[in-house]
C-alpha cells in the first residue's frame, strides 16, 4: 500500500504585495495603501509593540509566571493591518494566537496573559472591545462571526451608507483550521446569507508540526470560490498590503457586498506554544529564509529611506520597554481564581445543585484554613 | 521479560507491537508523525512503519474518525488519536452516532475495529479544553467500549488488546501520569481487557477508580495507613462494561464504599457503580455509597484545579464521612 503524498501546494495565485522584504513601496492595479508617512508609522509602531508583547509574555512563560505561550512572532504585519482595518463598530472573533489583533482592539495587554496563566478563561467584556474571548477549539469561532455578520444584517447595519452605522466582521484562523467541517460550514453560511464577515486566514505554514501540504492542494484563497465569493491572497509579512486588502474588505462587507477569504501568506518563526520542539520537524534553512522577509525590517527600511528622524525610533524602544515592563507587573498582579466564586458562574442564576456543592465545598476548604499547606 | 517504563514508553510499545503483529493496523491523528504526537506517544513509529501506516491527518477531528470508519470497511483497523479530551468533540457524532451503531444496524455484517486514543483529565496546568474528562459521555452510549489503563503495564497491554478487538473502544490515556514509570513485563499474560482489579487489599473501605486517579487514591491508602485504616483499591480498568463483581465481593467485606473520579458528579462513572454497589450490596452496606468527583461546572482555570480535582485529603473526609455515618 502507498499513498501519494502532496509535498507542495501549488502556488497559481498571486501574493497582494505593497512593500518589498527591501523596504520599497510598489504599486497594485487593485489594492492601494492610502495612508501618509505619519500612518506608516503609526502601524510600525504598533508592529513594534505587538512584538514586544508577545516576546515578554514568551519570556514570562521560561521564568514560569504563566503556564503556555504561542507566540505570535513573523505574523505582527497580518495582525496589525488586518487590525487596523477595523471600525469601532467592527467586531473580532478571533484564535489563540492573535495578540498583535487584540492589541489594536484596546485590549490591556496584561489580560492576555490571564488564560496562559490560569487565573481565568476569558479576560475582558467581548462587547467592550468589539473582540470575541480567545477559542482554542480549532475553527470554531469562525462560525460566530459568520453568526454575528447574520445578525448584522438583520439588525440594518450593513449597506446603510452611514459609516458610523454599517459594520462588519472579521474572523482570524490558521491554515490547519481550514480542515476543519466549522469552517467550511462558516463559508457556506456566509455565502448563502450574504453575511458581512472577512475570513482572514493567517496561513503560517505549520499545524503544529503537520506542514501546509497535509491540508490542502491548493492555495486555501481557493476555497472561496467553491462557495461563490472572493478569495484573495496577500504577503502576510506586508503590514500595507495587510492593510489595504482588509480594508477593502471590510469596506465592501459594511456596503452589503457579502464575505470575502484573505489568505495572508505568513510564517510562524515560533513554535507552536511554548511545549512545542520545532526542530523536530522542519529545517532551520527555512526558518532564515522566511526571517529575511521579516515584517517589521521591511517597515523599518521603508522608514528609513523615507528620513523618518531617530528619535522617533529611539523613543518607541523606550515605550517598548515599558510595554514589557508593564505586562510582567500585570501578570505578576493577576489575582488566582477562588474556586468558590467560580460555582456563581455556571448558570446566570445559581441551581440548589450547584449551591449545595458550593457550601460544602466551603465548608471543606475551612477545616484546612490556617494550617500549612 | 520486564522493564520499567513510563506510561507514555509503554503505549508506544504496545502500539508498536500492534503495527508489527497486523499490517492492517493504521495509526491517524494530528502530529502523529514526525513528532510523535503532542506526547510523543507515536515517537519514531512514522519513522518506522511507513506514512501510509502513521498517518498526520488534515486538522479535523470528523474527519479523522469518519474516514477512519471507512477505512474499516477495507478491512483496516485504525487507531485514531484525539490531541486533547476536549477535541474530541467535533467527532462526537461520528463517534456516537456512526462508530456506535454500524455493527448493531448490520446484525453484525459490519465491524467497527477503530480504537479511539484520548489523553484524558487534568492536573497539568493546562489551558482550557485540555483537562476534560469525557468518559461518561462515550461510557452512556450504547454500541461503545471504554477502557482506561492507570499504569504503564496495563498501557502496554491494554492497547494492544483494544487493536485486537472487534469491537470500537474509546480509549482513555492518564494524561497525567504519562511520565510515571512502572514495571512492564512483555511476557506475562495479560489480564483479560474487561476486568476490574485490586490494586490494594484492604478491609475498612473500598476506593473504586480508574484513570489517573488511582494513583492518588493509593496514595490516600497509604495516608489513612497512618491513622490505623486500611483501605482496599479497586481499578475498574473498564468503563463500559463494568466489571462490578470485584467491587462487589469487596464491598460486602469492607461496607463502605467511596468511588473517586475527576469528572463531573452529575451522571458520571461515580453514579452508576453507585446504583449498582446499592442494588447488589444493599445489605452489606454500612452507609450510602460516596463519592468524591470534580464539582459540576466546566473545567476551571488551571491555578484552581488541585482544588477542584479530587485529592487526598477530599477522599479521606469522606472515607471518614461514610464510617462515620
Amino acid at each position: 500500500m502507498s499513498a501519494p503524498m502532496p509535498e507542495q501546494v501549488s502556488d497559481d495565485l498571486p501574493l497582494v504585495q505593497l512593500l518589498t522584504p527591501a523596504g520599497e513601496r510598489v504599486e497594485h492595479p487593485e489594492f492601494h495603501y492610502d495612508g501618509d508617512d505619519a500612518s506608516i508609522r503609526d502601524l510600525y509602531r504598533d508592529l513594534v509593540l505587538a512584538r514586544r508583547i508577545d516576546t515578554e509574555a514568551y519570556a514570562l512563560q521560561r521564568h514560569g509566571e504563566i503556564g503556555l505561550w504561542p507566540p505570535a512572532l513573523g505574523q505582527e504585519a497580518a495582525q496589525v493591518g488586518s487590525g487596523r482595518a477595523l471600525r469601532p463598530q467592527d467586531f473580532a472573533f478571533v484564535s489563540y494566537r492573535e495578540h498583535g489583533v487584540a492589541w489594536t482592539r484596546g485590549i490591556e495587554p496584561g489580560k492576555l496573559v490571564g488564560l496562559y496563566r490560569g487565573v481565568e478563561l476569558g479576560g475582558w467584556d467581548p462587547a467592550e472591545h468589539g473582540m470575541g474571548l480567545i477559542s482554542i477549539v480549532i475553527g470554531a469561532h469562525v462560525l460566530h462571526a459568520t453568526g454575528y455578520a447574520m445578525g448584522l444584517t438583520f439588525d440594518g447595519a450593513v449597506g446603510t451608507g452611514d459609516p458610523e452605522r454599517d459594520a462588519a466582521v472579521i474572523t482570524y484562523f490558521g491554515d490547519g483550521a481550514s480542515s476543519q467541517g466549522d469552517v467550511a460550514e462558516a463559508f457556506d453560511f456566509a455565502a448563502v446569507n450574504h453575511a458581512p464577515v472577512v475570513f482572514f486566514c493567517q496561513n503560517n505554514q505549520y499545524a503544529i508540526s503537520v506542514p501546509l501540504s497535509r491540508q490542502t492542494v491548493v492555495p486555501i484563497a481557493h476555497r472561496a470560490a467553491g462557495y461563490g465569493f472572493r478569495g484573495v491572497r496577500v504577503d502576510g509579512n506586508d503590514v500595507l498590503a495587510c492593510h489595504a486588502v482588509t480594508t477593502a474588505a471590510l469596506q465592501q462587507a459594511r456596503d452589503g457586498g457579502g464575505p470575502m477569504l484573505i489568505e495572508a501568506v505568513t510564517y510562524r518563526m515560533g513554535a507552536h506554544t511554548t511545549s512545542d520542539d520545532p526542530s523536530r520537524y522542519r529545517a532551520d534553512d527555512e526558518v532564515e529564509e522566511w526571517r529575511a522577509k521579516d515584517p517589521i525590517d521591511r517597515v523599518r527600511a521603508y522608514l528609513d529611506s523615507a528620513g523618518t528622524p531617530p528619535q522617533f525610533f529611539t523613543d518607541l524602544d523606550a515605550e517598548a520597554e515599558e510595554m514589557g515592563e508593564h505586562l510582567r507587573a500585570m501578570c505578576q498582579a493577576l489575582p488566582n481564581p477562588d474556586l468558590a466564586e467560580l460555582f456563581d458562574h455556571v448558570f446566570t442564576e445559581q441551581t440548589d445543585e450547584l449551591r449545595e456543592q458550593q457550601a460544602a465545598y466551603v465548608a471543606w476548604r475551612g477545616q484546612y484554613e490556617g494550617s500549612p499547606a | 521479560m520486564s522493564e520499567k517504563m513510563p506510561i507514555a514508553k509503554a503505549l508506544n510499545a504496545g502500539l508498536r507491537a500492534a503495527l508489527e503483529a497486523d499490517e492492517k493496523v493504521l495509526i491517524m491523528g494530528e502530529d502523529v508523525g514526525p513528532l510523535g504526537g503532542v506526547f510523543r506517544v507515536t515517537d519514531g513509529l512514522q519513522k518506522d512503519f511507513g506514512e501510509s501506516r502513521v498517518m498526520d491527518t488534515p486538522l479535523a477531528e470528523s474527519g479523522i474518525v469518519g474516514t477512519a470508519i471507512g477505512l474499516t470497511y477495507r478491512g483496516y483497523r485504525p487507531v485514531v488519536e484525539i490531541q486533547f479530551d476536549g477535541f474530541v468533540y467535533p467527532a462526537y457524532d461520528q463517534i456516537v452516532s456512526q462508530v456506535a451503531k454500524l455493527h448493531f444496524r448490520s446484525l453484525g455484517d459490519v465491524k467497527v475495529p477503530i480504537v479511539i486514543r484520548i489523553p484524558f483529565g487534568g492536573g497539568i496546568g493546562a489551558v482550557e479544553h485540555h483537562s476534560e474528562s469525557p468518559e461518561a459521555q462515550f461510557a452512556m452510549t450504547a454500541g461503545l467500549k471504554v477502557v482506561a489503563p492507570s499504569n504503564a503495564h496495563d498501557a502496554y497491554w491494554m492497547i494492544q488488546q483494544a487493536i485486537a478487538s472487534d469491537d470500537p473502544i474509546v480509549f482513555m490515556e492518564p494524561k497525567r501520569r504519562y511520565w510515571e514509570a512502572g514495571e512492564v513485563d512483555t511476557e506475562a499474560e495479560p489480564a483479560p481487557l474487561w476486568e476490574s482489579q485490586v490494586r490494594r487489599s484492604g478491609t475498612d473501605a473500598t476506593l473504586i477508580t480508574y484513570g489517573p486517579m488511582v494513583t492518588t487514591c493509593l496514595q490516600a491508602a497509604e495516608a489513612a495507613r497512618e491513622d490505623g485504616l486500611d483501605l482496599e483499591v479497586i481499578d475498574l480498568r473498564t468503563l463500559s462494561p463494568l466489571d462490578l463483581d470485584p467491587v462487589h465481593e469487596s464491598v460486602r467485606r469492607t461496607g463502605h464504599a467511596v468511588v473517586v473520579h475527576e469528572a463531573a458528579r452529575n451522571l458520571g462513572i461515580g453514579a452508576e457503580v453507585a446504583a449498582r454497589v446499592t442494588e447488589e450490596c444493599f445489605y452489606s452496606l454500612e452507609a450510602p455509597v460516596q463519592r468524591v468527583t470534580g464539582y459540576d461546572m466546566p473545567y476551571p482555570p488551571s491555578r484552581a484545579e488541585d482544588e477542584f480535582l479530587p485529592g487526598i485529603d477530599r477522599i479521606l473526609d469522606a472515607v471518614d464521612t461514610a464510617r462515620a455515618f
